[in-house]
């Protein structure tokens, strides 16, 4: 029980529990017997009064009172006065019970019941509410009474949201009130309502309401919360806009084709190999959005002249909606001399691209590149050859002097939004303020919310600075603060490592130079049937979390190997990839590799030494696409000849990530999970697979 | 070949932590379900299908579920069950969605959902979605998250997920989602973590997952963790054991459980344990119940305690169980 204190009864308590238990159990047969014979009478009505009073939770008596109603009423004349008085007398019961258990849900549910019918008086239940909600400020049944009560009488948001501003400032540590608060508020800013336009002066004031409470005291939660969602409206943009793609805007593409000989010096960033006649475009947004498709996206060319585009979403739960799209395009006649094929792609120009939380796509943007499409000098592999991760294997990438600059290509990366200029000048303003006050705090007392604040105004500085040349002025001190924050509040040290991993790959992928430190040259760099041997190597930078992605769309080559991974959620967007080092992670569970599934290029897996099937837990798996979830159904009948005796049960996790994959070389060993029968069941429903935990297969 | 090394999982368990007193908590279950006398059970009657899934859950993931004859409840469950195919709290008690949820997860529990008359429950649960895709709790028109949620696992276990509008069911509970990630009981409620769990498990159950701003929701429910290591359910409250199974399941689900740690939490749940005479309480020293019982030892389980069957985060049954459901 919530809050009582154990202990042994003493004798004459137990005694007086039992007399109290004898009257309740008579009370509460009486009861059911009235009920169950559908008894009405003024005595029946009694005895539900006391019952309620007594166990406010007792849901078949409100049930009966609701019956009892609806029986007097059909009963008596229309004569208003009795009307009132029997919907009185419930909103006293109601009233009694509460005081037995302010949270009874049956309790409330009848008062609204009740009110809902119309003839009771509204002012009361203002005056009502006004004491209990001083009593108990952060009761969320009085809460949500209150909103109830107020869309009824039709009180002003206005009002309201000044009783929350007189809740706050009597006691700012109330959470509801802050939560309410934030309710009222973004709908009287999203109507644009006379007083709250334009946004900009009522966020500051917002932001003097809740440093009064960060700075009161500092450990108090009640406006952490609040001052997020400030952070995030003065700094995130509503309407969903276009980040990266690939191939980038202004890039010269060079698509590689396994034949012939070849003369030209290729830039690793911009070739890519392919013999399916297709290449993809991906476009990369800054959230989620629905409707990318044909119409919203205008792709002019002479590669697809005559055929409409099929976008797809990357979504690891099979839904309408992502941050990524992909589409495939044809490539031209390879040939040494072709001519390079202009494609211009237009985005947003006619409405239907949406965000999940409704904006629109408001800002058409329009970007170019050039496909060039080229024969292979040496005839590549087949996958055939093994690909090797060792260090010997990989050589830093050093840019040719004929070879043109490859970091203009990455500075091209993002595409450029010239549409916000409006009310930049005050979000920079607001966000240096900001920063200048949490700096004078941490000067005065070590926090950590004065830390977290501190790190993510420092991100969002940078990120408003420049957000096209994403130069990363504060990455070092944010990176410190993280650190700090770890030493400081150890028991959430790993949300703390997930944000430092994310700011040190922005710091990684921010500029070219910084970027090119981690790419390598694999093998010879003619033997590799990837075509492009370049490698990302992010190995061995103790990264807890992966991000970034919408920079490293280019890579095909990735080595991950060395971390402290768990998942790889959002990989999915790096559809060009189709070697992949994990090994010597922290991934747990098949299902964690859910991304992997939209990776069609995909050939190399390394997951070797990490904790596949040490865990009774999976953390991943609601995660990934699976029957559980209802977006797919996995059909046993028909893989019954690859699955053999295998319990399904036990392996279900690995036939939905493994089956749709075209894998030529997997490694696995150093996981709880794989022993002989796993293998030779990867064998069977990944055929394409020819190399085994370095054994090549028969 | 190469051979390597099998890493051990990350949690260390260490005697001071304290330990699960398993035969105690059973002989507690078995007792709190003979006595009937005192006050309390007395007052609890009218939920005693939810204490019979508390209580029944708890004895399987201790691996002592053979102790209980199922026949014997599965025939006091049918006695609950109503025309309309709903159940009740109890014999006589008017059905309710709350309680339709318990049985149909008892009979999953025994392997015995071919005992019921599915046609006749799943009528009943899609009779109660509404226009706007909420559901009601039963025909009196409260409506809830919480029933939303209900619905959907009821109906999923039962596999007539299709039996409702799922699309509208997902956008009312989107319509929930408050600015700090989490989600109320109605439009405009206050997030708590017990509401939030109902809200990410119908949306892990019906794939809609990405309707979750994770890392948002993760720092909120990361931060419920005070310093003494339990959870609580809102900030600026007490902490309280059953919040071990409402914030860690939530977590699980969108996979952010690694931000809080997870032996404080252990020692918290264990602290709460009545070592003499069994059961688990809200807090170190406070009475113990079967509701308790339950959420400590099933956030036991999902943290990976030794000797406890594994529980799944969104369908909160035996991961055995759903398995042999959904795959077997």
């Amino acid at each position: 029980m919530h809050g009582r204190p154990r202990k042994d009864p003493k004798p004459e308590d137990a005694a007086a529990s039992v007399a109290k238990a004898e009257k309740l159990r008579s009370l509460q047969s009486q009861f059911l017997s009235n009920h169950h014979n559908k008894i009405y009478t003024n005595e029946a009505l009694e005895v539900s009064a006391k019952l309620l009073e007594v166990n406010p939770e007792y849901y078949t008596a409100w049930n009966f009172r609701k019956l009892a109603v609806e029986h007097r009423l059909s009963l008596s004349d229309p004569d208003p006065d009795s009307i009132k008085s029997i919907f009185s007398e419930e909103l006293k019961v109601v009233e009694s019970a509460l005081k037995q258990n302010f949270k009874s849900y049956g309790a409330w549910h009848h008062r609204k019941w009740v009110l809902s019918k119309g003839h009771s008086s509204i002012d009361h239940e203002m005056r009502l509410l006004d004491r209990y909600q001083k009593l108990d400020p952060r009761n969320f049944h009085a809460w949500d009474y209150r909103r109830f009560v107020a869309a009824l009488m039709n009180r002003s948001e206005v009002d309201e949201l000044r009783y929350t501003t007189d809740m706050i400032n009597s006691n700012f540590s109330n959470y509801s009130a802050w939560h309410n608060r934030s309710i009222l508020l973004s709908n009287l800013l999203q109507r644009k309502v006379q007083g709250f336009f334009p946004k900009e002066v009522v966020l500051n004031e917002e932001y003097e309401l809740v440093h009064q409470a960060l700075f009161t005291d500092p450990d108090d939660q009640s406006g952490w919360f609040y001052y997020l969602w400030l952070l995030d409206q003065t700094v995130k943009a509503d309407a969903p806009r276009l980040v990266s793609s690939w191939p980038a805007r202004d890039s010269n593409l060079i698509i590689l084709e396994d034949q012939c000989l070849d003369d030209c010096a290729l830039s690793p960033f911009n070739t890519f190999h392919s013999d399916s006649g297709t290449f993809p475009l991906i476009v990369y947004f800054n959230q989620a959005v629905e409707g990318v498709n044909s119409s919203t996206i205008s792709v002019e060319s002479v590669l697809n002249a005559n055929s409409e585009l099929n976008w797809k979403p990357l979504s690891t739960n099979n839904s309408q909606t992502a941050q990524v799209w992909v589409t495939y395009l044809n490539y031209p006649k390879v040939d040494v001399h072709s001519e390079a094929y202009p494609v211009e792609v237009s985005i947003g120009h006619s409405g239907g691209i949406i965000s999940s939380s409704g904006f629109h796509y408001s800002h058409p943007s329009r970007f170019a590149f050039k496909v060039f499409a080229r024969p292979v000098k040496t005839p590549i592999g087949h996958g055939g050859e093994i690909i090797s991760w060792q260090d010997g294997n990989f050589a830093l990438y050093e840019t040719s002097p004929e070879e043109p600059n490859p970091t203009i290509s990455l500075d091209q990366l993002n595409i450029k939004d010239d549409n916000e200029k409006t009310s930049s000048e005050w979000r920079a303003e607001t966000i240096a303020n900001e920063i200048a006050l949490f700096r004078e705090l941490l000067s005065e007392i070590s926090c950590k919310i004065g830390k977290l604040t501190l790190a993510r105004l420092l991100k969002a500085h940078d990120l408003l600075l420049s957000p096209c040349a994403n130069k990363m002025v504060y990455s070092e001190e944010v990176i410190n603060l993280y650190s700090d924050l770890r030493t400081l509040d150890p028991p959430h040290s790993q949300f703390y490592k997930d944000e430092h991993s994310l700011t040190l790959l922005q710091q990684i992928t921010s500029t070219g130079e910084s970027l090119l430190r981690y790419c390598f040259l694999h093998g010879d760099g003619t033997s590799s049937f990837i075509g492009n041997s370049m490698c990302l190597r992010l190995n061995n930078l103790s990264l807890s979390r992966m991000g970034s992605f919408e920079r490293l769309l280019w890579v095909q080559m990735l080595d991950l190997s060395y971390n402290e991974l768990r998942s790889i959620e959002g990989l999915e967007a790096m559809q060009l990839l189709s070697c992949l080092n994990l090994s010597n992670n922290k991934l747990s569970g098949f299902t964690a590799l859910g991304p992997l599934r939209l990776l069609k290029s995909l050939k190399v897996l390394d997951i070797s030494c990490n904790q596949i099937g040490s865990h009774s837990i999976d953390t991943t798996r609601y995660m990934c696409s699976s029957p559980l979830c209802h977006t797919e159904e996995i059909d046993w009948g028909r893989d019954e000849m690859v699955t053999g005796d295998v319990n399904l049960a036990n392996y279900w996790e690995a036939f939905v990530i493994f089956r749709g994959l075209s894998l030529t070389q997997l490694d696995i060993v150093g996981n709880a999970v794989a022993d002989e029968k796993l293998k030779s069941f990867l064998v069977k429903i990944v055929p394409t697979l020819k190399w085994l935990d370095g054994g090549e297969l028969h | 070949m190469r051979q390597e090394q099998i890493k051990n999982p990350t949690l260390h368990f260490s005697r001071d932590m304290g330990e699960i007193v398993t035969e105690k908590h059973v002989q507690y279950i078995f007792s709190v379900e003979k006595r009937k006398d005192d006050f309390i059970s007395v007052a609890m009657e009218y939920l005693r299908m939810n204490g019979a899934y508390w209580g029944l859950t708890t004895l399987d993931l201790l691996g002592k579920l053979d102790a209980v004859d199922a026949d014997e409840v599965v025939s006091w469950i049918m006695k609950c069950q109503h025309e309309s195919g709903g159940f009740g709290g109890n014999i006589g008690h008017d059905p309710h969605i709350l309680y339709t949820l318990s049985a149909v997860q008892v009979f999953a529990l025994f392997n015995k959902l071919n005992v019921l008359d599915v046609e006749k429950v799943t009528n009943y649960i899609a009779g109660l979605q509404n226009e706007d895709g909420s559901f009601s709790g039963d025909e009196w028109g409260e409506v809830d998250t919480r029933f939303s949620y209900i619905a959907i696992c009821c109906l999923s276990i039962l596999h007539h997920l299709n039996k409702i509008n799922v699309e509208k069911a997902v956008s009312y509970i989107v319509s929930c989602k408050n600015l700090d990630g989490g989600f109320g009981c109605t439009p405009g409620g206050e997030s708590h973590a017990g509401q939030i769990f109902c809200c990410v498990g119908a949306l892990a159950i019906t794939g809609s997952l990405h309707h979750i701003d994770k890392d948002l929701l993760g720092w909120w429910l990361c931060e419920r963790q005070v310093k003494a290591g339990g959870l609580n359910g809102r900030p600026e409250k007490l902490p309280d054991v059953c919040y071990s199974w409402w914030v860690l399941s939530s977590l699980i689900m969108i996979d952010r459980v690694h931000w809080i740690s997870k032996e404080k939490l252990v020692k918290f749940i264990l602290d709460c344990q009545d070592t003499e005479n069994g059961g688990i309480s809200d807090r170190p020293d406070d009475a113990v119940d079967v509701y308790h019982t339950f959420f400590g030892v099933a956030g036991l389980s999902l943290l990976e305690y030794p000797g406890l069957k594994a529980i799944d985060p969104a369908y909160a049954l035996p991961v055995d169980v759903i398995n042999r459901i959904f795959f077997g």
